[in-house]
């Protein structure tokens, strides 16, 4: 590879790093604050601009906190599961893209992507699912009950929700034929049809709302948010698979958890709601704005970027707005969902799907 | 660090088996075939555990998640209460009375306020009585939205509660109107008031009310027909009305079992006869059923608190019996008599006639009694008091037995356990 590229890749790694580390706490303060708006109280308004700066708090009472291992552990995995949770949940941003290409103006295209790769929702199944190991992980070598509980439901609930999550893509990626992200994206583009003035693209929760529906439950659960939070239920197991954890531990658990919120929606914007395609309104803007050459390529180029992140801002709030109004289910009750309901859902999609393919429909 | 081994032997094998007290004996069905019958799972539930409430333990043989056996512990917050009363003149004692279900103080107030007079005979004043049956209906409020609010936290819905908590706490503004204090109120005193209410007491008490009663009703439309509330409660934590019987239950958890009983309608006291409201009753005895029990119990109260500011008068808050009555400040301070009878009054106390009298009223949680023995001193001889969490406690262990962990979670907080008046 050349300079260039490997300076480019650096930039992107740079950038990558910086915005996955700044949600979490901008999501923290999200939860907090929308919570609070949606219960009649204030929240967090003491430090900084409307309590912006308290999760800057947080942080560095996590960092400060004694770190002190309990009795009894198993130290190497104890020390390792962290680690385990947060490294997958930042390698998967790797393979999503942002934005489309940008064209320098010596000619030269940048991918706004880490890794363009030929499997990349493959890959993003695959790493993203290597969670669970430090889930069990933590359970096991804490040596409490409590977290066995929590990592023994986390590990079956995820087992079972990813077999719905791993169907109810299947009928995207028939209908796109490709297995990469760039791709599909792209392929949205296409007007699906005319509704009078509005053009309908071709997103693909016009084209497999089932597999949406299933798509969305499933990553709940994946991400064990409410009403799906059983690894963590604090009524019943007090905290879960990471109760024995303290400090910068307990922060990493916390930032993995908000990482793969990110991902996930990420994933619902790239795959049901056109990823990086720009928001109605804005290729008008573009063409008003008057700009030939590459300040229109930047231009182009940022909004793809605004319009992707706002999307997934939604989807953040969305994930946040439920867990504030809906109670968690039983443990039998979410198994019986999980495999009862998701799972023939997610096949009949596939099935559907094909069927439509086959009729030509796509 | 040096490593602790631990060992599943340092367990008794028959930590189970023995006869504690308080385990409730239930036959488990023995699997000849289960060679893992001897190594399950005994978790410790509580007392530090979030859903006990900090008062209250649980110790639970588990397989997998069902609870196959267990037992209920309480008294981590025991006090001593009755054995306070048989040391405290009756008017020292009132401020006990706060603690023991520090969600609705004023009820227990009222209720040992009445058994005390109801030995001596006094009669109150119209006034008198209507404020504290006003308090007594804002206090079940208080307690049932707190009930619901926790149990319906237990399961996750924290929005849902703290709907509930404002109100609560605007509740705990008008209490504080009142006496000056929030959650301990010592409101009553034997034959009167502590103080008159407020100028306009009665209309803010209404407002209030009629606000909460809106509340009521988003609440109800968060919460009431979700289905993951409902598959979460419906028909989990079944305590039917043979069990209820069998477990002297009473209040709400009662009455959602079926059982049709009501202190306030059954056993008037007060003004109850004076006013209208219904008395909820539900048939399955679940979580489900005790949360709308309660749910519909906190609107009728709501209606009796409406209906109690429209009929409440001005008028006196003492009894004019000679020896109840608190000197006033104005005698006090001004004649040697009235400072001698004050000095006697608050050091001695005053007397009791000989005799035994239990007096129970309807409290939020069920039936609070108060049985005093007296021997004509200014304390009394033997004081009981039955704090209905006692007894609905004790049906815990039967009722999760074959359960998920999850269901116990969900029945403790439906059954309105307060650890105050569960230990005494």
């Amino acid at each position: 590879m050349e300079v260039f590229d490997w300076g480019v890749l650096a930039i992107k790694l740079g950038f990558l790093l910086v915005l996955l580390l700044q949600i979490p706490p901008i999501m923290v303060w999200v939860e907090r604050r929308g919570s609070a708006l949606m219960q009649n109280r204030l929240g967090p308004n003491r430090f900084g601009p409307l309590g912006l700066l308290q999760s800057l708090a947080d942080a560095i009472k996590f960092i400060f906190k004694e770190d002190r291992p309990p009795g009894m552990v198993n130290t190497f995995y104890w020390y390792l599961a962290p680690l385990i949770s947060v490294i997958p949940a930042f390698m998967v941003f790797a393979a999503m893209p942002f934005a489309s290409n940008l064209t320098l103006p010596s000619g030269q295209v940048v991918h706004l992507q880490l890794a363009d790769l030929d499997v990349g929702v493959l890959y993003i199944f695959a790493i993203g699912s290597l969670g669970v190991y430090s889930i069990i992980m933590a359970g096991w070598s804490s040596n409490s009950k409590y977290a066995l509980f929590g990592s023994l439901r986390s590990s079956n609930q995820m087992i079972s929700y990813e077999l719905s999550l791993g169907l109810s893509i299947i009928g995207i990626l028939m209908s796109f034929s490709s297995l990469k992200i760039q791709d599909i994206v792209m392929a949205q583009a296409q007007p699906l049809m005319q509704l009078g003035p509005v053009v309908i693209p071709k997103y693909g929760i016009f084209i497999q709302p089932l597999g949406f529906l299933v798509f969305l439950v499933a990553v709940f659960a994946e991400t064990n948010r409410l009403p799906f939070d059983l690894p963590e239920g604090e009524s019943e197991i007090v905290a879960g698979f990471h109760l024995e954890f303290g400090a910068m531990k307990f922060a990493l658990f916390f930032l993995a958890e908000y990482v793969n919120m990110t991902m996930a929606c990420c994933m619902i914007v790239s795959l049901y709601f056109g990823g990086w395609q720009l928001l109605p309104g804005l290729p008008g803007l573009i063409g008003a704005s008057g700009l030939t050459g590459f300040p229109l390529e930047a231009l182009r180029v940022g909004l793809e970027f605004a319009s992707f992140m706002t999307k997934v801002a939604f989807f953040l709030w969305f994930f946040v707005w439920v867990r504030w109004t809906l109670p968690r289910f039983r443990f039998d009750q979410l198994m019986n969902l999980g495999w009862k309901v998701m799972f023939p859902l997610a096949l009949l999609n596939v099935a559907l799907t094909a069927f439509l393919i086959y009729r030509g429909m796509f | 660090m040096e490593n602790k081994t631990f060992s599943v032997d340092q367990i008794p094998k028959d930590l189970l088996r023995q006869g504690i007290p308080g385990s409730y004996d239930v036959t488990v069905e023995h699997d000849p075939d289960d060679l893992w019958e001897e190594s399950r799972m005994i978790v410790n539930i509580g007392p530090t555990h979030p859903a006990m409430h900090g008062a209250l333990r649980l110790v639970a043989k588990l397989n997998g998640e069902v609870i196959e056996k267990s037992y209920a512990e309480f008294g981590y917050t025991h006090r001593a209460k009755e054995k306070l009363g048989e040391n405290r003149t009756y008017h020292q004692f009132i401020v006990y009375t706060d603690r023991l279900n520090y969600c609705s103080a004023l009820t227990n107030n009222m209720t040992y306020a009445m058994a005390v007079e109801r030995l001596m005979g006094v009669e109150l004043p119209m006034r008198a009585q209507w404020i504290r049956m006003m308090c007594c209906e804002i206090s079940r409020v208080i307690d049932h939205l707190i009930c619901v609010g926790i149990s319906a936290v237990d399961l996750g819905a924290f929005t849902f509660f703290l709907y509930g908590f404002h109100q609560r706490e605007e509740a705990y503004t008008l209490i504080e109107k009142l006496c000056g204090a929030r959650l301990t109120t010592s409101y009553c005193r034997i034959g009167g008031l502590m103080h008159d209410a407020p100028e306009g007491w009665e209309k803010e008490a209404k407002a209030w009310a009629k606000k909460t009663l809106k509340v009521i009703e988003e609440m109800d439309q968060l919460l009431t027909s979700n289905k993951i509330w409902c598959k979460r409660t419906v028909g989990v934590g079944v305590f039917n009305k043979e069990q209820c019987l069998e477990f002297s239950y009473s209040g709400p958890n009662a009455r959602a079992a079926g059982i049709d009983v009501d202190l306030r309608r059954d056993q008037p006291s007060m003004f109850y006869r004076d006013v209208q409201f219904d008395v909820p009753i539900a048939q399955n005895g679940d979580c489900y059923d005790r949360y709308l029990v309660r749910m519909e119990e906190i609107r009728q109260s709501l209606n009796i608190v409406i209906q109690c500011a429209e009929k409440i008068k001005k008028g006196p808050i003492w009894s004019e019996d000679k020896r109840t009555r608190i000197p006033d400040k104005e005698v006090v301070y001004n004649t040697m008599e009235g400072m001698i009878h004050h000095f006697k009054f608050f050091m001695e106390g005053f007397r009791v006639p000989a005799g035994e009298a239990y007096t129970t009223f309807e409290a939020s949680n069920g039936e609070l009694g108060f049985f005093i023995s007296s021997k004509g001193g200014s304390r009394s001889h033997r004081m009981r008091i039955r704090g209905p969490s006692v007894w609905h406690y004790q049906g815990l262990v039967p009722m999760v037995e074959g359960k998920l962990l999850g269901d116990m979670v969900a029945a403790l907080g439906s059954i309105n356990v307060i650890a105050g008046e569960l230990d005494r």
